[in-house]
């Protein structure tokens, strides 16, 4: 675990020594707020909640996700220096998990900076702030899905854009079927089908500050699957 | 039970490779490698581009799995107790290849950090230390990797590999897209950290391993056909290879030359200035008077004015010249 959170920490300074992490901080925040004060309607509805703060992030997420970890395998590959991390010993796990720990930390920065957000709302009238901590904590899970898919992907290839096209695709798919279902005539099976494996759907329940096993299970069942197939693609990489 | 492991490992050769095989798809890379390398000695891995030498040089550093064979550094299975290999490695990859965002300072933290094993003596500044007087970084301790001169980015390449005080010292092309001063700077590197280490140099640079070296493991297609002391491999190389010069264009040289049956290793326009000579560089099977003579006699007949004959340089490079023969040579031509 040591050796996962040194690398955890070198992804987090290394973006910080790129445009990266000043992108993605200025960008999650911005946006958010963006759709939430003018696009959401917010002033509108002339209410003192974020359901339309939370219901609008997966949605953000689907860029921003994938441009924290677009370069973390792509550019390691490229350059070579994953050849240097795996001649010094780490085992798969630390790697697998030291991406992943960087990016989330990242992440977690970012939405600390959509702060403002809530702080906000708050201050122009009373906001009960349990579905707040209930949606950040939602919000921490499904980010920690998307970085979980988005490294599955950069460990795919050597191209930043290609792995950032990939996450978008990916994570826009997921979060397709609870906006499509609506106007797609398809059987009430199907339906239940792809709403189970929907992100968004998935996190509303979050978002509301309900923590229901199933969609805690999800998420978490969601990243471990795509981290543990991080780690076959780069055991798979030495053999072939 | 722990002391016996131990006591048989430091009996083990440091490095050890027994029959190392890879494929890439259809491309055969390594066919059975076999070679051992002692304690304290600087050892030159050589072969043309594409020989395999990299491809052997990432099995042992655990970077790529073998399809066949088995190999340990110090004692250590490079599969079953891979960290305990990795970590008696210092390893220096093919082009170097470093963060250019980080600072040299936070850079060699980290690689002290990833590199770290139970038991070390030293601190972590105190390694830094050490490694910055001996690679010389001082100047650009703080400075980011990428706006280090490619000199200065080799040194940093060869500090993270000294980091941990290995045993071993695996090089890979370390003088590669250098200029020439840098290449007498980290030759002279090279040489130093051979008095202490054993160092595994793979390179196709001849001057660099006659330079450097005191045995040679040569590798052609995937197969190793020479294991040797640099002296025996340097005499059994020589001899071989014949220089040419004539007064003509290639092509008369050409045909004079199939009459005689010598073999053309290299056929080129221009020789002591003029556009006029050709010189060739042959390769014959015996070398002797008899030969030399035959070999006038034949331009001369031709009538072709001849300006050089005479014994090509020998040594590593005629070796290297009849890779494509396949013939085993040194110790291993009578294993």
């Amino acid at each position: 675990m040591k050796r996962a959170l040194l690398l955890a920490r070198r992804e987090c300074a290394a973006a910080f020594d790129s445009p990266i992490a000043y992108v993605v901080l200025a960008t999650l925040p911005v946006l958010t707020a963006l759709f939430f004060f003018v696009l959401g309607g917010f002033f509108a509805e002339g209410r003192a909640d974020l359901r339309s703060f939370f219901a609008l992030l997966p949605l953000v997420l689907i860029l921003i996700a994938p441009a924290i970890t677009m370069r973390m395998w792509a550019e390691e590959r490229r350059s070579g220096t994953e050849e240097l991390l795996f001649s010094y010993p780490f085992r798969v796990r630390d790697l697998v998990l030291g991406k992943w720990l960087g990016a989330l930390a990242l992440l977690a920065l970012a939405l600390l900076a959509t702060g403002l957000v809530p702080l906000t709302v708050a201050w122009l009238g009373p906001l009960d702030w349990g579905p707040v901590w209930g949606g950040y904590l939602g919000a921490l899970l499904l980010g920690g899905a998307c970085l979980a898919a988005g490294l599955f992907l950069s460990a795919l290839t050597s191209n930043q854009i290609v792995a950032w096209l990939l996450g978008v695709l990916l994570l826009a798919a997921l979060n397709l079927p609870s906006l499509l279902l609506p106007f797609v005539p398809v059987s009430s099976g199907t339906a239940r089908v792809l709403l189970a494996v929907d992100l968004r759907e998935r996190f509303q329940g979050l978002a509301r500050g309900v923590l229901a096993f199933g969609d805690l299970a999800y998420f978490l069942g969601f990243t471990a699957l795509f981290l543990c197939l991080m780690g076959l693609v780069l055991e798979n990489r030495r053999f072939r | 039970m722990m002391s016996t492991d131990s006591s048989a490992r430091a009996e083990q050769p440091v490095v050890l490779a027994d029959g190392l095989a890879k494929a890439y798809g259809e491309v055969r890379a390594l066919q059975g490698v076999s070679f051992s390398i002692p304690a304290g000695s600087v050892v030159g891995f050589l072969g043309p581009n594409g020989a395999g030498k990299t491809t052997a040089i990432k099995i042992l550093t655990g970077s790529l799995a073998a399809d066949a064979g088995r190999a340990s550094i110090c004692g250590y299975d490079v599969e079953r107790d891979a960290q305990a290999a990795r970590a008696s490695i210092g390893y220096l990859p093919e082009n170097n290849p470093l963060y250019p965002e980080m600072r040299v300072d936070r850079f060699l933290r980290f690689a002290w950090e990833a590199q770290r094993t139970d038991g070390q003596s030293e601190t972590r500044e105190q390694a830094i230390e050490r490694v910055v007087e001996a690679t010389g970084l001082a100047m650009v301790f703080r400075r980011a990797i990428g706006n280090c001169s490619k000199g200065y980015r080799q040194r940093v390449g060869f500090a993270q590999a000294l980091l941990h005080d290995p045993p071993l010292l695996i090089l890979d092309e370390p003088t590669n897209g250098l200029d020439p001063l840098q290449v007498v700077e980290i030759r002279e590197l090279i040489r130093q950290l051979g008095r202490t280490k054993t160092v595994l140099l793979t390179t196709h640079v001849l001057p660099e391993v006659e330079a450097l070296a005191d045995r040679v493991v040569l590798i052609h297609q995937g197969r190793k056909v020479a294991d040797d002391s640099l002296d025996r491999l340097s005499a059994a190389g020589e001899g071989r290879l014949i220089q040419l010069s004539v007064q003509a264009p290639p092509a008369a040289l050409e045909a004079v030359l199939q009459g005689f049956g010598a073999e053309i290793v290299q056929l080129r326009p221009g020789a002591f200035g003029s556009a006029d000579s050709t010189r060739a560089l042959l390769r014959v099977e015996r070398f002797d008077a008899a030969q030399l003579a035959a070999l006038s006699q034949a331009v001369q007949e031709a009538g072709l004015a001849l300006l050089e004959l005479a014994p090509h340089a020998g040594g590593l490079e005629s070796l290297f010249q009849g890779l494509d023969r396949h013939a085993p040579v040194g110790e291993e031509a009578v294993q």
